[in-house]
């Protein structure tokens, strides 16, 4: 029987055991990126901005130059970035403690002022290096160590939509809610990251893509459990779509 | 060399140095008495091919800083006080990351809000890290409009040598005070500068990585002591002047605007017959402790005047310990001392 190549690590991808959880959509959301980066010829001349929480290794698996920002701070080191390196392709991997939380006026300002990169927003609704604590997009009822008792909106507030909230600043061209609990929401996730990154590689403006995904063990969840909770309690508070598209493409609300 | 003569403020020849020596991005937020640098650069910047932002805080510009600085650029931030507290995050983490960015604080009175009057009350933030961790700034403090146009563009290829931030500590005194200035033109920044480390994207090279985080067992502690070995070669910048030391019996410390304000009541007593001299460290790290135990091992008693509560006296106390003691006289925060108030002190302590 002949060998036959049908699916190989995108080449930007090092051959290394991933740290992630099992069933931790970390390992998807790099692949995704690491695709886009190949398959649209971005890889050497890509500076990605490495934020905190689990993702901080990034530059452990994809191999491009890489600067770590401290805690939320991610979106204006990538502005340092971009300003003193225009013709690089730059982009931010954040989770949801360090973007919404920390570093809420960092992503705002960023996208506000229209700068020329991508943020690529991992969004778990919990703390996941930490050890399960509250995050901004935690969802109410949700028990988290620091809300053992669900959170409570009258007490902690309420999840935040960063998708929609980003749609509303000026400088941003694209915003969208993609999920990576099926397949073919992770092909959607895809084509979301790829508009994104072409929208800098058009110097439009600011692209942010948020992903929603799992956190198995903060959750308390099996890898299977955790899918489906994207489904049933995730999606109907954190909706599915294109919140703003000023390239005229359509789509945009 | 094409050499001009202006009449500029201090904050002015800050910004007329930076550009002068190369700078290709700034960051800063508004924030007295320090608000003619920002002002002034975001025309002239742009008008050089450079780029301004005004950043939505003091902790984003300065992690603006972080970003072009690991992208080899010539990059500066400048603030006052509680602003360079809000800096010290990601001042700490340049240091950790090796990046080279030139930081400037033109220190006002606090501690809090304190008030817009010239201080040296961040001596020690300055010079004993200010952010969390072990690591070293080299500081530079100039005392005249023309030593912060020169100092500036040292601070540019002192970042770059060590690659370590650089401090420029100023005060209200010296950004708001007009003077004559030469300025002049250094030699263009090299395009190979920060090649073997800075980010460009990695075409036709490995990847680049440029971070803080060591987690494996040793692999801090590695650092570390590579941090240290180079904050020890850092002994090779120490600048300090010495005036009428020689046959001084009295020696007054004092850096800064204070320094140059006691160099005229220096001069002044000196004209009254008094053996005093003038010792100013121009590095507040690294400090020029080797050069003040020689004058303390001459016989020399020593008087710190700082416009503080006591901060660099600590530095001196330390340099001149095995021979000397250092008397102490603090300057109140927020007000301009003139030479005769100065004159008082040494007067005193010379008669003890």
């Amino acid at each position: 029987m002949k060998d036959e190549l049908v699916f190989e690590r995108p080449s930007v991808m090092t051959d290394r055991g991933m740290h992630y959880c099992p069933g931790c959509h970390h390992g998807v959301a790099h692949r995704l990126v690491a695709e886009c980066l190949v398959e649209m010829g971005l890889v050497e001349k890509t500076i990605a901005v490495s934020a905190i929480g689990c993702s901080v290794f990034l530059y452990n698996y994809i191999s491009v130059d890489t600067v770590e920002a401290p805690h939320g701070r991610a979106p204006a080191v990538a502005t340092g970035v971009k300003r003193a390196r225009p013709d690089a392709f730059v982009f931010t991997y954040q989770g949801d403690g360090d973007l919404a939380s920390i570093g809420l006026a960092e992503i705002m300002h960023c996208a506000n002022r229209g700068e020329r990169l991508t943020v690529v927003f991992v969004n778990n609704t919990v703390y996941g290096m930490t050890g399960g604590q509250m995050a901004p997009t935690t969802l109410i009822g949700q028990k988290t160590t620091t809300c053992p008792g669900g959170r409570c909106q009258d007490r902690e507030g309420g999840p935040m939509n960063m998708a929609e909230i980003i749609a509303g600043l000026g400088g941003t061209v694209y915003s969208t809610r993609v999920a990576l609990d099926s397949v073919k929401h992770i092909v959607q996730a895809k084509k979301a990251i790829k508009k994104a990154f072409t929208i800098q590689e058009q110097d439009l403006g600011f692209g942010f893509v948020e992903l929603l995904a799992t956190c198995p063990t903060n959750w308390r969840m099996t890898p299977l459990q955790a899918n489906e909770r994207i489904a049933k309690e995730m999606i109907p508070v954190f909706p599915l779509g294109v919140f703003r598209d000023a390239t005229g493409e359509g789509g945009g609300k | 060399m094409s050499e001009k003569r202006m009449f500029i403020k201090g904050n002015e020849a800050i910004a007329y140095g930076a550009l002068a020596a190369g700078l290709r991005c700034y960051f800063g937020y508004p924030i007295t008495p320090q608000n003619d640098i920002p002002e002034f650069l975001s025309k002239a910047l742009p008008d050089a091919g450079g780029e301004f932002v005004q950043a939505e805080s003091e902790v984003a510009s300065a992690n603006m800083l972080l970003g072009a600085a690991a992208c080899g650029v010539r990059a500066m931030t400048t603030s006052s006080s509680p602003g360079i507290s809000l800096m010290q995050e990601a001042i700490s983490y340049m240091a950790g990351s090796e990046l080279p960015g030139v930081i400037v604080n033109m220190n006002r009175g606090g501690p809090g809000l304190g008030d817009i009057g010239p201080s040296q009350g961040d001596y020690f933030q300055s010079t004993k890290g200010g952010g969390h961790g072990d690591y070293r700034l080299l500081v530079l403090s100039p005392s005249t409009c023309q030593e912060a146009y020169d100092l500036i563009i040292a601070a540019f290829d002192l970042a770059f040598k060590y690659r370590n931030p650089v401090l420029v500590l100023g005060d209200a005194i010296l950004g708001q005070m007009k003077e004559p200035v030469t300025t002049w033109k250094p030699e263009p920044v090299s395009p190979a500068e920060g090649g073997d480390w800075r980010l460009d994207g990695a075409s036709g090279r490995p990847k680049r990585l440029l971070k803080s985080l060591f987690l494996d067992e040793g692999e801090l502690a590695g650092q570390n002591l590579r941090l240290d070995a180079k904050y020890k070669s850092m002994q090779a910048e120490v600048r300090f002047e010495a005036y009428q030391t020689e046959d001084a019996e009295l020696v007054v410390v004092a850096h800064g605007s204070i320094g140059r304000i006691a160099k005229s009541a220096v001069r002044s007593l000196r004209a009254a017959g008094e053996k005093v001299g003038l010792f100013r460290p121009i590095t507040l790290y690294p400090f020029p402790t080797q050069a003040l135990a020689e004058l303390a091992a001459q016989g020399k008693r020593f008087l710190t005047i700082e416009h503080n509560m006591g901060q660099m006296v600590e530095d001196v106390r330390l340099a001149v310990r095995f021979h000397a003691d250092s008397g102490f006289h603090g300057l109140l925060p927020g007000n301009m001392p003139t030479p005769d108030e100065i004159e008082a002190p040494i007067r005193s302590a010379l008669s003890r």
